[in-house]
């Protein structure tokens, strides 16, 4: 049962994990919308991609 | 998908916005290689933008139909143009560095996640665009682009092309508030919810342990982990709870969130205290679940109050307003609010007057309507002062400023609603009150438990104690109410109400009186042509006829009142196609008095009866008094004939009095409308309770009266006029249609101005606090009977736990009927 020891501290980080990733969602307005991102399957791709790549908005939250 | 199944029938529908095609129409557009009817050129034009763009993917995806293009007020070339200018610009937009501009438009006619595609598509090929991003619940967009590639103008105009209007918007510091508070609280709720579902896999462990027997290290292992998972979510994710206690606390008042914050405070650090001290129990997972229960129900509320403001902000045109100022240069396009008194502006007709002043040339009427209540114009001449928010409606006026901002007659009615507010009825907030009860009675039980216990057997007081503040306010309870009401205000919001207030569903189950506005509210604020008198040869049609191509050209109420009208000769058999037209030349405006006009080489005037009788030198006519406003028809050689028309009644004005009667509500009408017309529609629907010409401060204190005889208000209105009543009545309901004052004031908002959803929601909120008290019932009677079991060991706390989740989802389930408001018709 010692493997416990190596487990648990190895879910511990997961979480962190977890919770940074939920935090990185939240503040880039993953949760602002959640009904168009259901129906994007629905439509083709933009063949034009915006000529300057197009880096994520401000990360003023 | 729905949209690809043409109608079967006579009728046609457009295949663009679903809307009958007139009849000897043959507009069309070719889309998937079938040839779909278009009901006029708008359509067709945005049907071929689309095609043309490669874009039909929006006809196979949409869930709905498109807007006709003509149902948009249009925004003018030149207001377009005044969006370019740095100056006005710097009032909605954000300059980057790197000299990329950012700005968030509102845009109209948005109805799914078609729309928000085709947007987005649209827009991003154009050059210059960095980056956009529709969102579909708030219909705002929010745009990057280069403004030395691309010109504002230009890029709204490609979204008019695809069949939207679109033009930006200022997001107000409260709505910027209320974005980050969400934000806040789903981070947080967010903690708690991972935090919780660790420490509740390590509780399991423990409880296991306690059946089987478990080693010490092990013991000490999980009690460590939970100590780490838990502290976050009590520092970070329970925060608010904290603060929000000693607030309450710091102004010696007991608010939910002081025995919410002692439980949770006082189970951490007893958890903490017995890891020290070795041995007793710890309570990291009632903690974490705890919390994490009490910041879901808050979020759920919240998240509806935003919702239902976001729909209410949609309606607001947040457009910076401008003004036309007559410089030294010529005529300028300046922003409201660099409006000095002096200045003088120009307004043209159908244009909203920006600023209180006095009219220096120009003669024309001006519609007082959402600040005054009164349905017809007022004539206005030189000399003659105009109020900031009226709407100019015949002919262009010079208006020199007096006075702008804090000081204009808008500014004075804020300052009244302030105040209403600041001094609302104690009622509604007797829910605050029965809560800080329920607080301070929690509080002495578990003294007074826990004080027992002390004697008795001191090591199991604290355990016991404890136990007592959490069960006393837990999850079941805690959700009753929210999860009622967030069921169903979405049941509401269905139908066309939108409450954004938790106390209206209660309240509307408690009213006793229930006070309309007039104009705009009961009635439709438009004229009606309810009566037509002929006086000479001419048929009623022919005279119809003439008067409606006089007034063809005027946006004047009496002229649209003739516009919509289609009596029973207007038809023919064929049922669509109108009357051939009739064409008037010379149309000269009177101000005040009517219009003139020459049709077929004969003179003719409407209007005023005196002033329509004056082409014929002592002509004379039969009184005539059918209706509540009538204009005399006088052709060159007689008079034609009289119309008599109304103040139109919404429809299921008279149900929902009815309704109202029989659930024993007493409907009033207060308006500031003075004329006799006011009391006549009182008659018309059976309210013998009615005030006419009464001022925003005597609606006050005829409300206040009410209230002090023990009545409990709601009440419907819609002009600024109406806002400070709104605010002091316990229950406030704006329409759609209204000042954007009063409806961002309101407790909720009727947004299809349909008043049969107030019915509704009135019969709704009846069975709301039904459920809620089932709800209540329900977790009370779970807390009594596990409460003494609890107390004396004899519940596991597995058991307990299982126990608090299945009465917290019955408790959900049973909100959740409340979801469907239509079902009940």
């Amino acid at each position: 049962m010692n493997i416990l020891f190596v487990l648990i501290p190895l879910g511990l980080a997961l979480l962190g994990l977890a919770i940074w990733g939920f935090i990185w969602a939240v503040n880039n307005d993953q949760f602002e919308d959640l009904d168009r991102a259901a129906h994007s399957i629905l439509f083709d791709d933009d063949p034009i991609a915006p000529e300057s790549s197009d880096k994520p908005g401000d990360e003023s939250a | 998908m729905s949209a690809a199944t043409a109608p079967a029938g006579a009728v046609e529908a457009c295949f663009h916005c679903g809307l009958a095609v007139p009849a000897g129409s043959s507009y069309s557009v070719v889309v998937d290689g079938v040839e779909r009817p278009m009901c006029c050129p708008g359509c067709r034009a945005v049907a071929m933008a689309i095609i043309d763009q490669g874009l039909d993917d929006y006809y196979r995806h949409r869930e709905g139909h498109g807007v006709n293009p003509e149902a948009f007020s249009p925004i003018s070339a030149e207001e377009s143009r005044s969006f370019d200018d740095e100056e006005i610009q710097r009032g909605f937009t954000r300059c980057d560095p790197d000299g990329i501009k950012r700005a968030t438009l509102s845009i109209e006619g948005i109805s799914c996640a078609a729309c928000a595609w085709l947007i987005e598509r649209q827009l991003r090929r154009r050059p210059g665009v960095i980056d956009v991003s529709v969102h579909l619940g708030s219909h705002r967009a929010q745009l990057a682009w280069d403004p030395s590639k691309a010109k504002l103008s230009e890029l709204l105009a490609a979204v008019t092309e695809v069949g939207y209007l679109a033009h930006p918007f200022q997001p107000d510091r409260e709505e910027q508030y209320a974005c980050d508070q969400q934000r806040r609280m789903l981070r947080r709720l967010g903690v708690a919810g991972l935090g919780m579902m660790q420490v509740m896999m390590y509780a399991v462990g423990l409880y296991a342990g306690s059946f089987q027997g478990i080693d010490d290290r092990y013991r000490l292992l999980l009690h460590w982990v939970s100590l780490i998972v838990t502290t976050p979510v009590v520092f970070y994710a329970a925060s608010p709870f904290f603060t929000n206690a000693l607030r309450d606390l710091r102004s010696r008042q007991l608010g939910m969130d002081v025995p919410v914050a002692i439980a949770i405070g006082g189970a951490y650090l007893a958890s903490v205290g017995s890891m020290w001290r070795g041995a007793g129990e710890v309570y990291f997972d009632s903690v974490c679940m705890f919390t994490f229960f009490l910041l879901l129900g808050r979020y759920l509320e919240a998240r509806m109050r935003r919702r239902s403001d976001e729909f209410s902000r949609r309606l607001l045109r947040g457009a910076p307003r401008t003004a036309r100022r007559i410089g030294p240069t010529g005529e300028e396009i300046v922003a409201c609010r660099l409006l000095v008194p002096g200045d003088w502006i120009r307004v043209r007709e159908g244009e909203v007057i920006p600023a209180d002043g006095v009219i220096v040339e120009g003669r024309s009427a001006v519609d007082e309507a959402l600040l005054t209540g009164e349905p017809l114009p007022h004539p206005r001449l030189p000399g003659d002062p105009v109020i900031g928010g009226s709407q100019n409606i015949e002919s262009p006026l010079v208006i020199s400023v007096t006075r702008t901002g804090a000081n204009s007659t808008l500014a004075s009615i804020v300052a009244l609603l302030d105040r209403a507010q600041a001094e609302r009825p104690a009622t509604v907030r007797a829910a605050d009150r029965a809560a800080r009860i329920f607080v301070a009675v929690v509080l002495g039980l578990t003294a007074a438990v826990t004080f027992y216990w002390w004697h008795a057997q001191p090591d199991r007081a604290f355990a016991i104690g404890l136990a007592l503040l959490v069960s006393t306010c837990p999850c079941a309870l805690s959700l009753a109410t929210p999860a009622a009401l967030a069921a169903a205000t979405n049941g509401l919001a269905r139908t066309g109400l939108l409450v954004s207030r938790g106390h209206v569903l209660e309240g509307l189950a408690r009213i006793s009186d229930f006070v309309f506005d007039k104009t705009g509210t009961l009635t439709r604020g438009e004229l009606e042509l309810v009566a037509v008198r002929p006086l000479g040869a001419e048929s009623e049609s022919e005279c119809v006829e003439i008067a409606r191509a006089l007034e063809e050209h005027s946006s004047h109420p009496i002229a649209r009142a003739f516009a919509r009208w289609s009596g029973p000769e207007m038809r023919r058999e064929d049922g669509s196609s109108p009357a051939p037209k009739t064409f008037c030349s010379e149309t000269a405006t009177s101000t005040g008095s009517g219009l003139s006009g020459r049709i077929r080489g004969v003179e003719y005037r409407i209007g005023r009866a005196d002033w329509a009788l004056s082409l014929i030198p002592g002509g004379s006519v039969p009184t005539f008094d059918e209706a509540d406003c009538a204009v005399l028809l006088v052709g060159e050689r007689a008079p034609l004939a009289w119309f008599g028309f109304r103040d139109e009644l919404r429809p299921g004005a008279a149900r929902l009095i009815e309704r109202l009667r029989r659930r024993g509500v007493r409907p009033h009408l207060l308006t500031g409308d003075p004329s006799p017309g006011a009391t006549r529609v009182a008659d018309r629907l059976g309210i013998e309770r009615a005030r006419g010409g009464a001022s925003p401060a005597e609606k006050l204190a005829y409300v206040r009266d009410l209230q002090a005889s023990g009545a409990v208000i709601a009440m419907a209105g819609d002009g600024v006029n109406d806002a400070p009543v709104l605010a002091a009545a316990q229950i406030s309901i704006a329409m759609g249609g209204g000042s954007d004052l009063t409806r961002s004031r309101a407790d909720s908002v009727l947004l299809e101005d349909d008043l049969d959803a107030l019915g509704d929601a009135v019969a709704w909120s009846h069975k709301t606090r039904r459920v809620i008290r089932q709800n209540l019932a329900w977790a009370l009677l779970y807390n009594l009977t596990i409460l003494p079991l609890a107390g004396m060991g004899w519940v596991a706390p597995y058991a307990a736990a299982i126990g608090m989740s299945l009465s917290s989802l019955l408790v959900v389930g049973n909100a959740l009927r409340l979801g469907d408001v239509r079902v009940s018709k």
